[in-house]
């Protein structure tokens, strides 16, 4: 998958497409196209940066953002994966549950905004919720059909060789669904990081939603561009992040088969 | 320790109303090499579960003495462990680090895989994984080695490779071996004893002995007289010049 062959040229084409993206918006804002009110320019929205580096806020803006997607990702996986591998195991419970997990997966988590602020007010909490509500759902049928697809044979060849309780679940089980669920950690990991913009928006006081929410009341639309920026590179950076799991020796067969 | 391995009474094995085996009576000494071969679907697998303990017979009796050990017809390496990691699975009972050090540096050995301790079987090809699969089960002090099809999967010249390895890996390791193919020539340049069943419900078509010590070479005369006998048996040669006095059951 790595584009090694590739040549260094080709490799700098990604600068050449931004560097042309800046020009293009540099040009239409100095040839006026749209009026400076809406259209910031690539200067304006530079100053920006520096005002709200500057000022802290942005790094405030981030922690806060940042802070919100970790708790509620967190909490998804850690409650999502072992309530998979008990329903990929028990056929009852799985039939009973499984048309309930498919409802809430196919709930948008923006459907639950007014409930969350109802229920959890302003700031962190709906945030932690809305985020929570995104990625548990996928988690747990990740898990399910992760733990249905495990060869039998290796539950047979563990068992030959002694493995039994719970080394067959961290020995086995675990590790053998280790490739799917972490594809779906890295698509839920995405998905909760466009909620909490949208969670930010109408239940925060800051974070990154709210920042461009704020930007957008004040009329300050170089501010609005600074916030767009920023999150869409951390949504790539936390994206990055992910992939360096799936490089992890003992999870990448389950990619290069 | 007894010298009979395995002892078969009127073994029969049904699946709901499916009859996979027919009354099967069959002793296994201790140290022979006994090849099963029989067409896709007529028991071979359910033959081996039989004599692993799986599954219990629908009547009948089998006896069986020794530790087995199995490899699988589908891959049964773990492949999010290395070489090391998946052959020392045998050697979970090793409690001493040195002597586990030594049994995998003499296992890689044996199987030439020397230079891929830390590789994982999706880096393999098909005949190293094999291999693995094959010390991971000649590991520790077992008796009997169980295979089923271990080499359906690998390609013709692989495959003739394969047998030779095998052959040479029980010459340092002896085992009692019940090796299940579908592949006459396999079962010929292999086993003291090739026993070859019919369609399901399976049922003893005939039961062949060599005497040549392993390996044998595929063109070599009594492994080239086996398999004619076997085809001729199944119907799938004409008939034989040879002599048929050789012929233990029929
Ligand atoms: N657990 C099982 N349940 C139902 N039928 C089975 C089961 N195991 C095997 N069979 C049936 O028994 C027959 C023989 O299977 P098997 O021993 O796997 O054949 P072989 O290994 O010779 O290809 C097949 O027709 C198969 O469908
Ligand atoms: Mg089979």
């Amino acid at each position: 998958m790595t584009p090694d062959h590739v040549s260094t040229k080709a490799r700098l084409l990604p600068l050449l497409v931004l560097l042309t993206a800046l020009a293009i918006w540099s040009l239409l804002t100095w040839l006026r196209v749209f009026p400076e009110s809406v259209f910031p320019s690539p200067i304006a929205v530079a100053k920006g940066f520096g005002e709200e580096i500057s000022s802290g806020r942005m790094y405030n803006d981030l922690v806060a953002s940042l802070f919100r997607v970790t708790a509620g990702f967190a909490l998804a996986t850690v409650l999502g994966i072992p309530l998979g591998l008990w329903l990929g195991q028990g056929a009852r419970a799985r039939i009973a549950l499984l048309p309930a997990i498919n409802f809430f997966r196919s709930l948008s988590p923006l459907a639950w905004i007014p409930f969350a602020i109802l229920w959890f007010g302003i700031g962190d909490k709906p945030a932690i919720f809305l985020i929570f509500m995104a990625s548990f759902f996928p988690i747990v049928l990740a898990t399910i059909s992760a733990v249905a697809s495990i060869p039998n044979v290796y539950f047979r060849v563990a068992r030959d060789y002694g493995i039994k309780g719970f080394d067959m679940l961290t020995q086995v089980t675990l590790p053998a669904i280790a490739p799917q669920v972490i594809t779906t950690l890295r698509v839920t990991a995405g998905l909760s990081w466009l909620v909490v913009v949208a969670a930010e928006m109408i239940a925060g006081r800051d974070g990154l939603g709210f920042a461009i929410w704020d930007a957008r009341n004040g009329l300050r639309m170089d501010l609005l561009v600074v916030g767009m920026i920023v999150i869409g590179i951390i949504g790539v950076v936390i994206d990055r992040l992910l992939v360096q799991l799936m490089k992890i020796e003992s999870i990448r067969w389950g990619y290069d088969r | 320790m007894s010298s009979t391995i395995f002892k078969l009474e009127k073994v029969t094995r049904s699946f709901a109303a499916v009859e996979v085996l027919n009354p099967l009576t069959l002793d296994i000494p201790r140290g022979e090499f006994v090849a099963v071969v029989g067409p896709s679907g007529c028991g071979k697998t359910t033959l081996l579960n039989l004599l692993s303990g799986f599954i219990e017979p629908s009547s009948g009796e089998i006896t069986r003495s020794g530790r087995m050990r199995m490899v699988y017809q589908q891959d049964g390496l773990f492949p999010w462990l290395t070489v090391t990691e998946n052959i020392s699975l045998g050697l979970r009972h090793l409690k001493d680090e040195r002597e586990l050090e030594s049994q995998l540096k003499e296992l890689t050995a044996l199987i030439k895989l020397e230079g891929f301790e830390n590789h994982y079987p999706h880096q393999l090809s098909g005949g190293m994984r094999q291999r693995v699969e094959i010390a991971r089960a000649l590991a520790g002090d077992t008796d009997v080695l169980l295979l089923d099809e271990p080499f359906s999967a690998l390609d013709y010249l692989t495959r003739l490779r394969m047998r030779r390895e095998l052959a040479r890996m029980l010459r340092e390791r002896p085992r009692t071996v019940v090796l299940v193919t579908h592949d006459i020539e396999e079962a010929a340049q292999l086993a003291d004893r090739v026993i070859v069943f019919s369609e399901r419900p399976a049922q003893v078509r005939c039961e062949w002995r060599l005497y040549e010590p392993r390996p044998r070479d595929l063109t070599h005369p009594e492994v080239v007289k086996a398999v004619h006998q076997i085809l001729f048996e199944l119907g799938l040669e004409k008939d034989s010049q040879l002599e048929t006095a050789e012929w233990i059951a029929g």
